[in-house]
């Protein structure tokens, strides 16, 4: 685990707090290791970085860390697992990191092209409580403000986002991100269909396909320079839908797999290579096609945390009243604990997300209050999935006007 | 170090038990935390320890050693620490480059079919090794070798015998021969009589009917909980002639930032 805990917390405000009411401030060590985009955690001192998803970052207790691994369950039909991959890939960008994508499926610049596009207006917007502070370049021409003279020493509004320190950006999903601004980020691409197969006689379990792809991460990693001795700047790695048929793979396919042991060596390796270097990857997992469950489990515990969607659409819980405002429902399966003795798993467990315009938000599910008149025994619901902690409740979708005698 | 975990293991730094097999198993859970405390305690009972450690870095291992008060730079840089980081030396091994060859004892990584021969022989070599190879000054104690965690061999596609041979070899050399001990952690995944999950559950049984105390880690029945993270039954297979044969014992235990605290069941300090 590359140990960035040579990071002091300097600034004690790290999250908020424009007033400075206290002047304690923690000795920062020589060697300070400053990357934008990222931020040190407040339990352990290890960088994080955010996922793109504010409340994700916030239910993996305050963001990624670097040289982990995160893995997503792919929904049904792969839509939000994707999204949160593009947001993740969209979050690279804005804060200037590099960006690794492999896929066997869609070519890596179909995906890059849909990323959605960043809101740029809550970016520092100056507010008039907060103590005035040197300007950021001194060499503007002041010009000395006549009227809103007391504004002067604000800083100025900054639209672009380079300069941001914010910690998590929001995105617009309806819009994709400018060409201008993805094209200046740095890409590398591993498209499974331009890397034919190179029979090399090896009884490595893994296949060809992932030894190439970590082969080729490897080379990234080298060239340019991510490893923890060296980088100043972050590499986000995003695999999409990995086990899935079209890497070669026949977990999805088979009760007893012939290369069971195919993607969990890749995975080793992964980890491997990314406890030596500032990387973070995001890893998906079509687990809904997987039947051997005790697989999925050692491909989970071979990354570090591991969360699951399940989409409602198409299942019958689409109808279902109480999940009427939710798209479906996350389930964090591991939570890390690096370089700690314990982890911090959500409070709660029963997690619902909601996919809106401008916000990808996880909220934990909660029954509404009953608020009919008699209690509804008659229309009682079966909750399937995991919010049935209760065994049965009864939700009041129609007043049932039962005089119970 | 946890002290109630000694206690309740009825052993302390300056007294160990010679001769044991212990093994850790967790059943979807995550119980590292016991391979922790093993590795502090043994660092500071004096032994010479082994460490296989296939699943994290040497900073993991030594970050949260240094908060359980044991350095494990010091311990590697005295002699008295082993150490191997699997998924550095993993990488030679997993992406072939020609001139370079990584070390031996992971070689079973590129033909798992080889089994674990080159990895027992690295056991061997540092856990009897000849005592003028240590300073005069120092003399450790009987070597112990943990391993961390021995289900991971499976995912990487050995074979459960292969696997059952390496405990066996280094059974017979550690406990045996040397009159060590040795700790090894085992993942499973489902409950007992699911099918999916063969090999570990085989590899599991061999191993506790080798051993002398196992540790079964597993989660809250009813579910995740804040105050209380799993129970732990401890089961100790053989006893001296005079003890008893079989004696089980059920605990709760809750993970802290520098230790990990045991209670028995129903008396957490959050309930009561």
């Amino acid at each position: 685990m590359a140990d960035i805990r040579t990071i002091g917390v300097g600034n004690p405000g790290v999250k908020s707090s424009s007033f400075n009411s206290t002047s304690f401030q923690k000795k920062t060590r020589s060697k300070l290791l400053s990357i934008p985009g990222t931020r040190p955690s407040v339990q352990n001192g290890q960088l994080l970085v955010s996922t793109g998803v504010t409340s994700l970052d916030f239910l993996l207790g305050g963001g990624l860390a670097v040289g982990a691994v995160l893995l997503i369950e792919e929904d049904r039909y792969d839509s939000y697992s994707r999204m949160i991959l593009k947001y993740f890939l969209a979050e690279g960008v804005v804060c200037q990191h590099e960006l690794f994508l492999a896929s066997a499926q869609d070519s890596p610049d179909d995906i890059l092209k849909e990323l959605p596009s960043p809101i740029m207006d809550d970016v520092a917007i100056p507010k008039p409580m907060e103590q005035p502070r040197l300007s950021s370049d001194p060499q503007d021409s002041l010009e000395a403000m006549k009227i809103a003279w007391r504004y002067q020493n604000l800083p100025k509004v900054q639209s672009t986002l380079t300069s941001s320190s914010r910690f998590g950006h929001y995105y617009d999903v309806s819009k994709t991100m400018e060409a201008e601004i993805q094209q200046a980020a740095k890409c590398h691409r591993f498209y499974l269909p331009d890397h034919p197969n190179q029979t090399a006689p090896t009884h490595s379990p893994m296949l060809e396909s992932y030894s190439a792809l970590l082969k080729s991460l490897q080379e990234v990693i080298q060239k340019e320079g991510f490893e923890v001795s060296k980088s100043r700047n972050i590499l986000r790695i995003g695999l999409h839908s990995l086990g899935s048929s079209l890497w070669g793979d026949d977990l999805c396919c088979c009760d007893n797999p012939k290369h069971a042991h195919a993607l969990t060596t890749f995975l080793y390796g992964l980890r491997a290579l990314l406890r030596s270097s500032l990387a973070v990857a995001v890893v998906t997992v079509p687990s809904h096609l997987i039947q051997n469950r005790a697989l999925m489990g050692r491909i989970a515990k071979l990354c570090d945390t591991a969360i699951a969607l399940e989409s409602f659409k198409g299942s019958e819980m689409e109808t279902n009243p109480l999940y009427k405002d939710y798209h479906g429902l996350l389930h964090v399966r591991q939570v890390p604990h690096l370089n700690c003795l314990a982890s911090q798993f959500p409070d709660h467990r029963d997690l619902a997300f909601k996919l809106k315009r401008k916000q990808f938000s996880i909220e934990r599910l909660h029954l509404p209050p009953d608020l009919s008149e008699t209690v509804s025994r008659v229309s009682r619901v079966e909750l399937p999935g995991a919010a049935s902690t209760a065994s049965v409740c009864g939700l009041s979708t129609s007043a049932n006007k039962h005089l119970d005698f | 170090m946890f002290t109630e975990l000694n206690s309740i293991l009825n052993t302390s730094p300056d007294k160990i038990t010679q001769g044991e097999l212990i093994v850790i198993s967790e059943r979807r859970c995550d119980a590292s935390f016991l391979i922790h405390h093993f590795l502090s305690f043994y660092l500071r009972a004096r032994c010479k320890v082994c460490f296989l450690g296939l699943v994290q870095s040497f900073s993991h291992y030594s970050a949260v050693s240094q908060r359980l008060g044991v350095s494990l730079v010091q311990a590697k840089e005295k002699g008295q620490l082993v150490f191997l980081e699997g998924l550095q030396e993993s990488i030679a091994h997993l992406i072939p480059h020609e001139g370079k060859a990584g070390s031996d004892a992971l070689n079973f990584i590129r033909d798992p079919t080889r089994g674990l021969q080159s990895l027992f022989e690295l056991v061997r070599d540092s856990c009897g090794g000849p005592a003028a190879a240590l300073g005069p000054e120092e003399e450790w104690g009987a070597p112990v070798l943990l391993v961390d965690d021995l289900s991971v061999l499976l995912s990487l596609g050995v074979s459960v015998g292969a696997v059952l041979d390496f405990s066996h070899y280094c059974r017979a050399t550690v406990c045996s021969q040397l009159q060590g001990n040795v700790v090894t952690l085992v993942h499973c995944e489902e409950e007992e009589d699911d099918a999916d999950d063969e090999g570990a559950e085989q590899l599991l049984r061999g191993l506790t009917h080798q051993c002398t105390l196992t540790l079964q880690v597993q989660g809250l029945p009813t579910g995740y909980c804040r105050d209380i993270h799993g129970q732990m039954e401890v089961c100790w297979t053989r006893r001296q002639p005079d003890g008893q044969q079989r004696l089980k014992k059920l605990f709760q235990y809750k993970v802290y930032d520098k230790g990990a605290s045991f209670f028995a069941r129903g008396t957490s300090s959050a309930v009561l």
